[in-house]
């Protein structure tokens, strides 16, 4: 494959002067003349220039609808186009949040909740959080709250060294001091030095189960009550959902409080970094701390209630993501219960058959032994990097070239040189099988001709980029006008 | 036999047990071993429903909604979304990818999102922007936490005149880490008391137009007293506005915030927020700056220019408890339709849609002061106006002919906002309802 490549001007390089884009009424207006601006350095483009800017630039972007996206706990799965129709319709697009007759988003926004909760063995959701890291905070903030409500001083939240990155910042933010646990050799939460953690400062404990190893947490019940008898609660990162949905609920092995990716596990599209959705569901005893309003059903009208008790407050303007909510929905329906199962399988199918492969490959060791995975695998070159200098970043771009999309590299931080495939259930056989191919060939190139790796990627749009350069304080270019200074 | 069944969505549903056949793996159940099963009821259909029957089914339920006009303030606002946003925004190449990750092959997300931080600086007059955050309340904490980390100062000054819901999410952006608020009161032109700025605190955050729409004359002042105290001075800028007023930077204004929505987004029940952000040339907040940025680099083997992720040791997937904010998916997609916007309105439109909203907007309050309206603060206001009206009365005299009324600040106070989209017959209809409902 050759990715496009246009020499694509930036647009401020593009257009004329005074060409417009819209016809737009130009009226006469009066302002005190020391408030009216002088100066407004905006591009000057025809329609035509700007649709074909844009167009260009999108071709010179890889996305699931090119190919397969394997970035490991980002679930990158296939976005049906059912959903962004309905997404897209003005009965979503046009509403006020401060408006009456908004019976139909309520319903649909009660529903989803109902089936949510059903998922994942909670009681109640707030969609609020706008990505699963403001999930995050949300539940901290929940946390938080919860124990100053008790009267109780407790400052600490347990993380395993395994988690996202989001994990430790989220409870930071809500002004917890961060206590890191170690991963043992089975790539689980290591119980020994779980329980010396804890004591009564312990507000709660992050986990995301399966973990980022994609290894299922067998311990999490147990692990759940230690955290219950020392005064603590338990939040579940729901990145990675998707390797258990339709066969385990985090409600039934303890947790009190969930995050949820509706832009990973339920098919919303990424869009380029954003927007997601977090919802955060509780249990019953934390419903009065969520944040306002929740939608609620009286029998006849659906509506949204503000009088909780305990709410920490609000963590976003309004209600959430709608037009995410819509196309999780409308996910939700054309799975079924047993399509959800069948996505599990299919994903955690399609991990183990990758991992079993390319364990045989030179230079590739599957670190924390060969249990079975769930919905991804974290593979090592480590002793590749060793023998022929070709690491985890030049392994990454080798699959570019290829037509592939690289995995998630370097994460999580306990395993060196990793890469960190996630093929969901969208995926494939014929693609997986494609990148088991590449890894062997690179493999093999690695082990003969290391440069033609270390070059890689040349089918891309542009060949391997200076980080360096990007962030050196003399070269650094943040913007157009960065850009002009230095010119 | 396990039932096995096909689904549109997963391609390998009928292999999968050949699939572990060839990797001798016995079963799918051997793959969930490690998990107790533990009955549960999911409530969906068995089934899986068809692609028909869903559209059927959601869209009959959204019909519920009710599409009306709008005449509310304070946002989300009903502005005009150019047609070629939503035709580039859902193109798959955009909508389907994600965080720019592996940037050789992701350029086009990059260049974008340079292009639309470098358009937000233009229009703020601003050096640095960066690539999204939620919206503009998650926005104001942030740049309030941005500035404790500057300054090591704990007190946070806001207008009192923003809205409680937004009061509550800064409260729970800065409280936890032990800063706090401290609120300067309205003056009759709605813009704040100035004298509670002090020399303890981080920041001094005001908004032009203000919450009441009215706006802020006296940037220049607001930032000499904050940097006399020690202090960031912070803006919350209306992007519109821009089009004919004098921007932050020109103030000298250390960091700029903003609600994208304006800028080509519909305003989905609040549901499609964009927060901007940007701050001067000046290491010692770019460093500080939460969330993504996008840099210009070139290709190691200096031949091409390119577009990378830049200076993510700020961020939480390498510095986690230590980041400068623990955001990671922002609103990319969002950010891109902004800069489409700005793209396709350009110099001129961006120019003209100002003028028109502030034409509009004084129309509308002279129409309103004729019929004997009083406007609720003095002062120029662009957009968004608060009347002094009985608020329940108005308003369902304006839901009952389909339009969204006041946003209401009390009971006799009630805030309005026009647009470009409101036609000289739409604001004087709704001036007469406005008025019959109150004689």
């Amino acid at each position: 494959m050759k990715q496009a490549f246009f020499s694509e001007p930036l647009i401020f390089e593009l257009g004329g002067r005074g060409r417009i884009g819209e016809l737009i009424e130009d009226v006469k207006v009066e302002i005190p003349k020391e408030l009216m601006r002088e100066e407004l350095n905006l591009p000057e483009l025809s329609q035509i220039e700007v649709v074909r800017h844009f167009t260009r630039l999108s071709q010179m972007n890889w996305g699931v609808d090119l190919g397969p996206y394997p970035l490991g706990s980002c679930t990158m799965k296939y976005n049906p186009r059912i959903n962004e129709d309905l997404a897209w319709l003005d009965e979503v697009q046009w509403l006020h949040p401060l408006q009456n007759e908004v019976q139909g988003i309520l319903e649909l926004m009660y529903k989803l909740e109902k089936i949510l909760a059903s998922i994942t063995g909670m009681d109640r959701f707030t969609f609020q959080p706008a990505a699963g890291a403001s999930g995050e905070l949300t539940g901290c903030l929940i946390i938080r709250k919860y124990h100053k409500d008790r009267g109780e001083n407790r400052d600490e939240i347990i993380v395993p060294d395994s988690a996202h990155g989001t994990n430790p910042a989220s409870a930071a933010m809500a002004g917890f001091k961060i206590i890191e646990v170690r991963t043992n050799e089975e790539g689980q939460i290591d119980i020994e030095e779980l329980k010396s953690a804890v004591g009564n400062r312990t507000a709660g404990l992050m986990m995301t189960n399966p973990n980022t190893l994609g290894i299922f947490e067998k311990q999490a019940k147990e692990i759940s009550e230690i955290i219950h008898d020392a005064g603590g609660l338990m939040y579940y990162d729901g990145a990675n959902l998707q390797g258990i949905i339709g066969f385990a609920r985090p409600g039934d092995f303890g947790f009190d409080i969930v995050h949820l990716n509706l832009h990973k596990t339920f098919s919303t599209p990424h869009g380029g970094g954003g927007p997601g959705s977090g919802p955060v569901g509780v249990k019953k005893f934390l419903e009065e701390y969520l944040p306002i309003p929740i939608v609620d059903f009286n029998g006849e009208k659906y509506y949204l209630k503000w009088d909780l008790k305990k709410t920490i407050g609000k963590i976003k303007d309004w209600y959430g993501n709608i037009p995410v909510l819509v196309r999780a929905y409308a996910y939700l329906l054309s799975m079924g219960k047993e399509g959800l199962k069948l996505s599990c399988k299919a994903a955690v199918v399609n991990t183990n058959y990758f991992m079993k492969k390319v364990s045989k490959i030179k230079g590739i060791t599957i670190p924390f032994g060969n249990s079975y995975r769930k919905h991804e695998v974290v593979i090592s070159v480590e002793n590749m990097a060793k023998e022929t200098g070709v690491t985890a970043m030049d392994v990454a771009k080798a699959l570019l070239d290829r037509g592939l999309h690289a995995p998630t590299i370097y994460f999580p931080l306990i395993v060196k040189e990793a890469l960190m495939f996630e093929f969901t259930d969208t995926e494939t056989k014929e693609n997986i099988d494609k990148y088991i191919e590449a890894l062997k060939e690179i493999s093999e190139l690695a082990y003969s001709n290391p440069e033609l790796i270390k070059n890689a990627p040349i089918n891309t749009s542009v060949s391997r980029l200076d980080e360096v350069y990007a962030n050196h304080p003399k070269t650094m270019c943040l913007s157009y006008r960065m850009l002009k200074y230095k010119q | 036999m396990e039932k096995i069944f096909s689904h549109p969505y997963i391609p390998n549903a009928n292999i999968l047990n050949e699939m572990l056949k060839e990797v001798e793996i016995n079963s799918i159940d051997e793959l969930f071993s490690d998990i107790e099963r533990r009955e549960f009821e999911i409530l969906l259909n068995d089934e899986p429903m068809d692609e028909l029957s869903v559209y059927r089914e959601v869209k009959s339920m959204l019909s519920k909604n009710k599409i009306m006009k709008c005449f509310m303030g304070g946002g989300p606002w009903f502005h005009f979304v150019p047609s070629i946003i939503k035709h580039i925004i859902t193109r798959g190449e955009f909508l389907t990818s994600y965080t720019p990750y592996q940037p050789e092959i992701s350029q086009g997300v990059l260049q974008a999102l340079f292009e639309f931080q470098s358009m937000i600086c233009e229009l703020y007059n601003m050096d640095v922007a960066n690539a999204s955050l939620y919206d503009l309340p998650t926005a104001i904490g942030e740049a309030a936490l941005l500035a404790y980390r500057v300054t090591g100062r704990s007190e946070f000054l806001i207008p009192s005149s923003i809205p409680n819901d937004r009061k509550s999410i800064i409260r729970n952006y800065i409280e936890p880490i032990g800063m706090k608020i401290i609120e300067m009161p309205f003056l009759e032109d709605g813009c704040p008391n100035l004298e509670l700025i002090n020399n303890r605190a981080a920041g001094v955050y005001v908004e032009t137009p203000t919450f009441f729409g009215t706006v802020e004359t006296r940037l220049k002042e607001i930032v000499e007293i904050a940097h006399d105290m020690g202090a960031l001075a912070i803006v919350g800028a209306d992007p519109l506005a821009m089009g004919i007023f004098k921007p932050p930077g020109d103030y000298g204004v250390d960091i700029v915030v903003g609600d994208g929505q304006p800028l080509g987004i519909p305003p989905a029940m609040g549901g499609n927020s964009l927060g901007l952000m940007a701050c001067k040339n000046d290491l010692k907040i770019i460093r500080q700056m939460p969330g993504r940025i996008v840099g210009l680099t070139i290709t190691k083997d200096r031949r091409n220019r390119g577009f990378v992720l830049a200076l993510s040791t700020r961020e939480q997937h390498i510095r986690r408890e230590k980041a400068t904010s623990n955001i990671c998916t922002n609103e990319a997609l969002l950010a891109i339709a902004a800069a489409i916007y700005m793209a396709v309105m350009g110099r001129e439109g961006i120019r003209r849609v100002a003028k028109k909203i502030l034409h509009n907007t004084q129309y509308a309050i002279k129409r309103l002061e004729e019929m004997g309206v009083e406007r609720a603060f003095k002062g120029i206001h662009f957009r968004d106006f608060a009347v002094k009206i009985d608020v329940k009365k108005v308003n369902m005299a304006l839901e009952k002919r389909g339009i969204i009324g006041a946003r209401e600040i009390s009971r006799n106070i009630g805030l309005f906002a026009v647009t470009e989209v409101h036609t000289k017959e739409d604001i004087d209809e709704f001036v007469e309802i406005v008025g019959g409902a109150l004689k």
